[in-house]
């Protein structure tokens, strides 16, 4: 691939910007990069934020073959690592393995050890029947299939799939 | 639709009165939950209609919430752009809600409730980012407010959790607590006499980070810094609080020390360098707001050190956020070019310093 600047050398430095709700990809020779200022060595990460796409690079050259996706919302591991940013609750089940080992890069841990959120019986006990529960209910056996499919569990999750379009 | 700020209790702003403990350095104290609501993709994520929902869910659960009951709802997607901007001068909206990083405008469905000391921002980065600001050195007396308000609207709206991860948050940096914990503080001492650098590299290797004025990715103007914690999981949200309360404590002692060293050592410049600050701010006639904050930095140092009598923290707290641009369109009725807007900065410091002049040299 040529340096998006000189278009002339190889390049070498593989930077993803995020500005706004915007990702674009830069793609610079060393000489060019040297130039705006971009280390080619691995720096130190200054903050969490680097820390931890700086070990999602890392990650994306260790995983061999297909990239899991989140069965709820859709977004893909790679579209994960592209803008540090998860689509939904699921893809926290979905991405578990990998999550893991950010969390525990970011935070130094992966065991919540903060407030406890209130029971959800306790929280949907003011909500009206009906819709609710139902929409609990395919919430759950979305979660449950996000998670089986992210274990490779296929013959559950062709099950749950089943069941949650019969909700639907 | 037009923004009456009437209507916003407080304005949003009651941390300007500076009540709290060491208010004339820490200016202060702000605890930041965030949440996301179960059963809705998060609102990178999320199509218009989930947005409308959440929002729509969130404005019915205001009434069963103590705390939040008397709050304003502010759609900030149908606000003006300068009415999004002063929102976020009065950090009740981060710069992403407001809009300002992209030319498409705010996002659909963001909005913020406002009450006196509670913001809560909604589908920014994630569907809620519950805010509590306190007057001065106040973490505790923030959190414990942010936790009786969390915790009553987490009965009505169930959040997203994990079992073991605990809340879950769009971005795995805030998940866990979701708790950013900050302070506000003015650190002139530590500048002038260069210790700040120092100072910074101590709170990395606490696990701390400092930002500018408007939080991430702001730069540090008039000596303003916030620090923060960086990590969110793992430890309680009073541990956290904790650990960055004993940073911020040795900080201010450190800043104190500077402030005497200053006087002691170079006693007469200081003095010269305030009083200039001060005739600056008092009888120009134009003032870029980053000259601005510089000068108010110089005053703000100037009354602490009780150079200048009668010149309130409260009054200097006011023109730090008053003085902005939007904050000066809004007083003039329209929009300001940005030699107008330096124009009325100055007019407007003026007439607020010469209402306070009691000062005798």
């Amino acid at each position: 691939m040529l340096c998006d600047q000189c278009r002339e050398r190889d390049a070498v430095v593989h930077l993803t910007q995020i500005v706004g709700q915007s990702v674009a990809q830069v793609h610079l020779c060393e000489r060019c990069a040297a130039e705006r200022g971009i280390e080619t060595t691995v720096a130190e990460p200054k903050h969490p934020l680097g820390d931890f796409l700086q070990a999602v690079q890392q990650q994306a050259s260790q995983l061999p073959g297909d990239l899991p996706r989140c069965a709820y919302c859709g977004t893909s591991l790679q579209e994960f690592r592209a803008s540090g940013r998860l689509g939904c609750a699921h893809c926290y089940a979905a991405f578990d393995q990998s999550l893991r080992e950010l969390l525990r890069r970011v935070h130094g841990a992966t065991r919540h050890a903060g407030w406890r959120p209130v029971p959800a019986e306790a929280a949907t006990a003011g909500r009206p029947e009906g819709a609710g529960d139902l929409a609990a209910r395919l919430d759950a056996l979305r979660g449950e299939l996000a998670r089986a499919v992210a274990a490779e569990a296929f013959e559950s999750a062709a099950a749950l799939r089943d069941q949650i379009r019969a909700l639907e | 639709m037009t923004l009456d700020l009437s209507l916003l209790p407080d304005g949003g702003l009651q941390w300007l009165a500076p009540t709290g403990e060491h208010a004339a350095i820490v200016l202060s104290s702000r605890i930041r939950l965030a949440r996301n609501l179960a059963g809705f993709a998060f609102p990178p994520r999320s199509r218009e209609g989930e947005r409308l929902r959440v929002l729509q869910a969130v404005r019915q659960a205001l009434p069963a919430v103590p705390g939040l009951r008397d709050g304003v709802v502010v759609r900030v997607d149908e606000c003006t752009p300068s009415e999004r901007l002063l929102l976020h001068e009065r950090h009740l909206v981060s710069r992403e809600l407001a809009g300002l990083e992209v030319s498409a405008g705010a996002p659909t469905a963001g909005a913020v409730v406002v009450t006196g000391d509670v913001g809560v921002m909604v589908n920014e980065e994630d569907h809620l980012r519950l805010q509590v600001f306190r007057s001065g050195f106040d973490l505790e007396g923030a959190l414990q407010h942010a936790e009786g308000v969390d915790r009553a609207l987490g009965a009505v709206v169930p959040y997203a959790v994990h079992p073991e991860f605990g809340f879950l948050t769009s971005c795995p940096t805030n998940t866990g607590t979701g708790l950013r914990a900050s302070v506000l503080i003015h650190l002139p001492g530590l500048v002038l006499t260069q210790e700040i650098g120092k100072v910074l590299q101590g709170l990395q290797h606490m696990g701390l980070t400092h930002r500018g004025l408007y939080g991430e990715g702001s730069e540090v103007l008039g000596n303003l810094f916030q620090i923060s914690n960086q990590t969110t999981l793992g430890r309680s949200e009073g541990e956290l609080v904790d650990q960055l309360a004993r940073v911020v404590r040795r900080v201010v002692d450190r800043e104190e020390e500077a402030r005497r060293v200053l006087r002691r050592e170079a006693g007469y410049i200081i003095e010269d360098k305030l009083w200039r600050a001060y005739g600056t701010l008092r009888h120009a006639r134009s003032l870029t707001g980053e000259e601005a904050m510089q000068l108010l930095s110089g005053v703000r140092l100037a009354a602490s050190l009780q150079l200048v009598a009668g010149l309130s923290i409260y009054t200097l707290n006011k023109l730090l956020i008053f003085s902005q641009t939007a904050h000066l369109m809004h007083a003039a009725g329209r929009a300001l070019t940005e030699s107008e807007a330096s124009v009325a900065r100055a007019r407007y410091v003026r007439s607020v310093l010469a209402a306070e002049a009691r000062i005798t040299d």
